[in-house]
């Protein structure tokens, strides 16, 4: 019993995965000379930065033992919505007032979507399959699939790409990691330090005991779903920094890539399991594979194929043995 | 008095064929003439099948309270596989019956392939216990990988005239498309009722552990549940071969909500254990109306994707309604007055 409790420690999943990320990191940079460069790590943050945004939210769903896959429709939404608002508004140069009313946008309808999940007692992954259908058909729809490029100033000014040196040579980066880490401290800090995280793992451990406790499941609904609305809307507008356009189709498609790393970090679907270091672990994971394989010359027709083996390999290593012996349900 | 109060606990049941009667009037009456015809009614008869056949691959996994996101590229792949066979095997001048030979050769490697990752599938969900989202997630993007890497992206194209018999022919006026999806519900609806493996099914989805202490080898129960879920698929890649005359990956993606809408409008729970054939077809048979109404109104994909998601939610927010207010209000009413004070 002592054993399959070891086994189980979230701290186990976080070793292993640092292990298995430094021997396919180990492997890359000895056997292509680019990898193992400043310029290509801080493309590799760069480029998951945006992933390791949505992933963070995700967690605290999947903590919750709920699912979602309407984030990136939000996130989009949320893109459109706020260019719009702020050129109505007149909010040209103000960050904080632009950041703002993304923020509320994205937690708005997060928390509209865990309303439905909690009061109409629906699965959450079918709703979140019909909310993606819903916001991504009356964006395309309102916006024509046009893309935007007359952006409001602030989204320029803070975005775009930063120049900075180490020793002589002089390397660009966006905004991008530095805002993930923020946000990484942030959920962190809500998942292991206070009373409110305590309670998403209990509600996602056990939802009937949580209840008989006396957490409020439903405000947990509205906080799980409201704050990944809020973190797809700040990764959506990260992503507008870097890219300097707002493409209503750019994002959505890419969910399952999201749920594929935060699940390889350790999360499990039945809730009550994961954590932010391994979620942040699992997204460069298959983002240093990805980049590997493109730096080794392997075609990017091929990459799906391993990611899918790596997603399928991962799920056995975390799920194999973990079973009680008197149940055959899933894990 | 019982019977007049028991006519409201039954009410619910005949909301399907309401709707689908409803449909039909409505759209009769806003298109006058264009609606009611022989070419409206044809188009969704050679419309529906590939859409019915990918739900009755989602139906049983469904029911186990599990999931396929699978299902789509499973038919890609396996249609694929069938094009490239044919493409390259059967000779331009071939008759009939050596046609016949390759297809039949085709639809067997397929079901070979269809077997294969349904055996792999199901044995992650019963034996390792992972989540069949999680499972199937990581087999959808598996074999998209290898769909498109083979492939590179580009339609392989060119079906033997059999074949495209089967996308574009009729058989005693019944489109053949319909043809196979009729033969495969009937196949289901067997199976389902009349099997001791359809009672598994129900069994596992409405709890597995129950079932396994019953004696009941439920490990082998779900394997045979993908298994016969990407078989169906090999069917709607099938299906896709003949009306597109080509395989690609990526035909039909935009169908698993839809897929999801049908399973759920036929009665089926989102939970597991519950769900029934004819409750699914009668649902496809509303769902493909109201599409092809809307189609003639010419309202744009977005918009209909946008509507069929909200018609999702108001679906599961009715059943929600029903089971919580109006079943309970309708079974007081039945057992009248004198159970009231119980």
């Amino acid at each position: 019993m002592a054993d399959t409790k070891a086994k189980t420690h979230p701290d186990r999943v976080v070793l292993y995965l640092a292990l298995v990320m430094l021997a396919i990191g180990a492997f890359f940079s000895l056997t292509t000379t680019v990898f193992l460069s400043f310029a290509n790590l801080f493309n590799l943050l760069e480029s998951y930065a945006v992933t390791g945004i949505f992933s963070m939210g995700l967690l605290v769903v999947l903590v919750t033992g709920g699912i979602d896959i309407s984030f990136l429709a939000t996130a989009s939404v949320v893109q459109y919505l706020t260019v719009l608002v702020c050129r109505q508004v007149g909010i040209d140069d103000v960050l904080f007032l632009g950041l703002t009313v993304a923020i509320v946008i994205g937690a708005c309808i997060g928390m509209g979507i865990g309303s439905l999940i909690y009061y109409l007692d629906i699965v959450s992954i079918i709703v979140t399959i019909s909310m993606q259908s819903v916001l991504f058909g009356l964006l395309m729809h309102a916006s024509g699939g046009r893309s935007i490029y007359n952006l409001p100033a602030w989204m320029f000014r803070y975005g775009g790409t930063h120049s900075f040196k180490i020793g002589d040579t002089a390397y660009v980066m966006g905004v991008g990691p530095l805002v993930l880490l923020a946000m990484a401290i942030l959920t962190w800090f809500i998942l292991n330090h206070t009373t409110l995280g305590r309670q998403l793992y209990a509600f996602g451990g056990n939802p009937e005991a949580a209840r008989r406790l006396g957490v409020n499941l439903g405000r947990l609904h509205l906080f799980a779903y409201g704050y990944l609305g809020a973190m797809a809307a700040v990764g959506g507008i990260t992503q507008v920094f870097r890219m300097e356009e707002v493409v209503p189709s750019s994002l959505v498609g890419r969910e399952l890539d999201v749920l594929a790393a935060a699940v390889l970090g350790g999360a499990s679907l039945m809730g009550g399991r994961g954590g932010v270091l391994g979620t942040i672990l699992g997204v460069f994971l298959i983002g240093v594979l990805k980049n590997g394989l493109n730096l080794y010359g392997v075609s990017s027709y091929f990459s799906d194929v391993v990611i899918g083996l790596v997603i399928i390999l991962a799920v056995i290593a975390t799920h194999y043995g973990k079973r009680k012996e008197t149940e055959v349900g899933f894990v | 008095m019982s019977n007049r109060s028991n006519f409201w606990v039954q009410l619910p049941a005949i909301g399907l064929p309401a709707l689908l009667a409803a449909s039909l009037a409505i759209f009769g009456l806003l298109l006058p003439g264009r609606f009611w015809s022989v070419g409206a009614f044809e188009s969704m008869a050679f419309q529906m099948p590939e859409l019915g056949l990918l739900t009755l691959a989602m139906f049983l996994p469904f029911v186990s309270a599990g999931f396929n996101l699978a299902i789509i590229v499973t038919a890609n792949i396996t249609g694929i596989f069938m094009a490239w066979l044919w493409v390259n095997m059967v000779p331009s001048d071939a008759g009939t019956g050596l046609q016949i030979f390759w297809v039949a050769l085709g639809l067997l490697g397929a079901m070979l392939i269809a077997c294969l990752i349904g055996v792999l599938i199901g044995s992650l969900v019963a034996y390792v216990g992972v989540h069949p989202i999680l499972t199937t997630l990581g087999f959808m993007t598996l074999i998209k990988g290898v769909g498109i890497f083979i492939t590179r992206g580009a339609p392989v194209s060119g079906m033997p005239p059999v074949v495209q018999f089967l996308g574009t022919g009729s058989f005693l006026g019944v489109p053949m498309p319909m043809v196979v999806f009729i033969l495969t519900a009937l196949a289901m609806l067997v199976l389902m009722n009349r099997t001791s493996f359809g009672k598994y099914v129900y069994m596992s989805g409405s709890n597995i552990n129950a079932t396994y202490f019953s004696g009941i080898g439920t490990h082998r129960v779900i394997i045979g549940i993908y298994v016969i879920s990407s078989l169906i698929c090999v069917l709607a890649g099938l299906v896709m071969n003949a009306r597109f005359n080509s395989a690609r990956m990526g035909y039909g993606d935009s169908y698993l909500l839809l897929t999801v809408l049908a399973i759920i409008m036929g009665g089926a729970d989102p939970l597991g254990g519950f769900g029934k054939v004819g409750g699914l077809v009668l649902a496809l048979f509303v769902l493909q109306i109201i599409s092809t109404g809307l189609n003639l109104f010419g309202v744009s994909q977005h918009v209909s994707l946008a509507m069929w998601g909200a018609v999702l939610i108001f679906v599961l927010a009715a059943k929600f309604f029903n089971r919580r207010y109006y079943l309970p209000w309708a079974q007081r009413r039945a057992a009248g007055p004198d159970s009231c004070s119980v």
